[in-house]
């Protein structure tokens, strides 16, 4: 079942030189239970997506059109405070750095008792044994002792144990994982995504997991979707793109992984940069810098077209050729 | 927590000996006390006696170490104006600054903690800008000017409040109090505005800029991406981890409130301690400005020490650990 559809997204922030389109029309759906990873270089819009589901985007930056329809219902346009009840409760998020995503003043107890009583309307009784039961889960030892501890008294991984518990404790049916692993240690990363998994597998939660490691996205995501300056260009299940990647820029970020055991490989890179979001050629935004380019890469702008187990937006498939 | 407590305290104590040093050098530099005491026409025989009888004849560590033995003990002699023990003339002024500074302090933190909230919270209203630019304004016109403008304006011109003294006050055991009687508390009004402006100005700007600080956290924007309503989100997220720094510097300026009284007592003719001192300057009483040296200083040092003490309380992190963070 669609759980969430994004229907031709335009995010836009207006500067002194005229507007700024960081996403320019993106169109995706989710299905519920569903885990897809949003992969792209820096700058490609993939936060912004993130932030522009939640409604966080910050101000002056806005959706200039488009819609976001959660179960069908848009909530792109609904007032601040009916927003304010999705979030958490609908929709959770997980940021970057668990070092810093806790109240460092409030014991973590405080903070998990506070997020289920606003959602679930408990007392604080329940709430702080739903709380005990949140920590366990996530894996934290002795969950009754820390509970009233502060978060400069966990270790990182902890913390982002913590965070985990406090995005998923009103039970969302989304989660925005936004980089949630980069702060960690790679010791550590394997641990909270095997995690954060397992939770939303057994909550059927839906997860939209940005990130520019193509290994997190290979070990837990079931859709990839690929953004290149603020588009998407390709969007597949994840052994298909991995294994068999459409579009020219998906193929130059599989290549640019590193191979284990093949020492002697010249690690290839993809030559350029992306271009800046501002005076955007006419073309794709990715022809300057694509091997396979011809000359209506230059002029017209590819629509996505269904290839593969999904789509991708390239000439070189649909009914160009 | 005892040994924080216990090396405090020997800070404290070395800082105290440093701030009596300090004035007991002032006997030694200004000027000849013996000139003080006696009238003029007293002979070199009678200045003599006077010399020896006082000891300062004694050698120089003999006459320091007696300083500060008697210092420790709250005596710091006679008043070369009044003939009287410097710590009676202190003790029946302090309670004259103790109130205004009092009164101060509330007025500055009840005005400007929350005025720092609205304008951190509304940045872009007018009423935020004008506040901005009143604030300004508080910060850098000099207190005595304002002090002058309100004895203009509510004593002189409408003739609502007292331009002087403190009133009719109540004698409670060594204490007097202007807060049992009318014309007390009228009295109070003024100078306690021109004390108070320039803290307060300090502390909404201060909270603003802290507050705005801290909603561009990242625990801020987890909680609000949590879906937590704004109330909790800006007076229990936010507010406790603003008053943090509010506190140091409040600590800090509660010291200088007690010394710039010194300008307002001046102004309004308050009979408090700030004004004795000035008195005392004007007569170089050396025991008079000595003794209050030492006083000011040691409130500095004991308000300090118990903000440090409120930053345990505050923030965990100072806390001692009962338990290390385990791995993971």
């Amino acid at each position: 079942m669609t759980l969430l559809e994004l229907d031709n997204i335009v995010v836009e922030f207006p500067t002194r030189r005229g507007p700024l389109e960081a996403v320019k029309g993106l169109s995706l759906e989710l299905n519920e239970g569903q885990i897809l990873g949003l992969v792209g270089e820096s700058g490609a819009g993939k936060s912004i997506t993130g932030a522009a589901i939640t409604g966080l985007i910050e101000p002056p930056g806005l959706i200039r059109s488009g819609q976001v329809r959660l179960r069908g219902q848009r909530i792109d346009n609904l007032a601040p405070e009916k927003m304010r009840r999705i979030r958490g409760k609908e929709i959770g998020a997980i940021f970057q750095d668990p070092l810093t995503s806790l109240n460092p003043v409030y014991t973590v107890g405080e903070q998990l008792i506070d997020t289920m009583r606003v959602h679930l309307g408990l007392d604080h009784k329940a709430a702080r044994k739903r709380a005990i039961d949140w920590l366990a889960e996530v894996g934290i030892p002795a969950p009754e002792a820390r509970l009233d501890q502060y978060p400069h008294q966990f270790s990182g991984g902890m913390r982002q144990r913590v965070v985990i518990a406090l995005a998923l404790c009103a039970e969302p049916k989304l989660i925005i994982a936004d980089e949630p692993t980069t702060a960690l240690d790679v010791s550590v990363q394997a641990q909270i995504l095997a995690l954060l998994k397992r939770l939303c597998r057994e909550n059927g939660t839906a997860v939209i997991l940005v990130t520019h490691d193509m290994g997190v996205i290979a070990e837990t995501a079931d859709r990839v979707a690929v953004m290149y300056a603020g588009r998407l260009v390709e969007i597949g299940d994840v052994a298909q793109v991995i294994q068999d990647p459409l579009h020219p820029y998906t193929k130059g970020l599989m290549n640019s992984i590193p191979q284990i055991g093949n020492r002697d490989a010249r690690l290839t890179q993809i030559e350029g940069a992306m271009p800046g979001l501002r005076n955007p050629a006419p073309g794709c935004a990715f022809a300057p810098r694509c091997p396979q380019a011809i000359d209506t890469c230059r002029t017209l702008r590819p629509i996505p077209v269904d290839a593969g187990s999904g789509q991708v937006a390239c000439h070189l498939f649909g009914e160009a050729q | 927590m005892f040994a924080f407590l216990l090396r405090r305290i020997v800070q404290a104590a070395l800082v105290m000996l440093v701030v009596a040093s300090i004035a007991f050098l002032m006997f030694r530099f200004l000027g000849d006390p013996i000139s003080n005491l006696l009238p003029e026409d007293a002979t070199v025989e009678e200045r003599a006696d006077l010399r020896e009888k006082i000891g300062l004849n004694d050698p120089f560590v003999v006459q320091y170490g007696r300083f500060i033995t008697n210092a420790a003990q709250g005596d710091f002699g006679q008043s070369y104006r009044n003939n009287r023990p410097v710590s009676d003339l202190l003790a029946e002024r302090f309670p004259a600054t103790a109130e205004l500074v009092l009164v101060a302090a509330s007025l500055a933190l009840a005005l400007g903690i929350p005025l720092g909230i609205y304008t951190a919270l509304n940045p872009r209203g007018w009423i935020s800008q004008g506040l901005q630019v009143v604030s300004l304004l508080g910060i850098s016109v000099p207190t005595f000017v304002t002090g002058i403008l309100l004895i203009l304006l509510f004593s002189v011109t409408l003739g609502w409040l007292p331009s002087f003294g403190r009133g009719e006050v109540v004698d409670l055991g060594g204490w007097t109090t202007g807060f049992l009687t009318l014309s007390g508390l009228k009295a109070l009004i003024l100078p306690s505005i021109m004390l108070a402006l320039f803290q307060m100005t300090l502390i909404m700007r201060l909270v603003r800029a802290e507050m705005l600080e801290v909603l561009r956290a990242d625990y801020i924007k987890f909680a609000r991406a949590r879906g937590m309503p704004n109330r909790m989100l800006h007076f229990k997220y936010a507010l406790k981890n603003t008053l943090i720094p509010v506190m140091t510097i409040f600590g800090l300026q509660l010291g200088g409130l007690i010394a710039f009284a010194i300008i307002t007592e001046t102004v309004f003719q308050w009979p408090g301690m700030g004004f004795l001192f000035i008195q005392a300057v004007n007569f170089s009483d050396v025991p008079v400005m000595a003794a209050y040296l030492v006083l000011v200083s040691f409130l500095f040092v004991v308000i300090n020490t118990i903000v440090d003490l409120l930053y345990h309380v505050v923030d965990p992190r100072l806390r001692v650990e009962k338990s290390t963070a385990r791995g993971v």
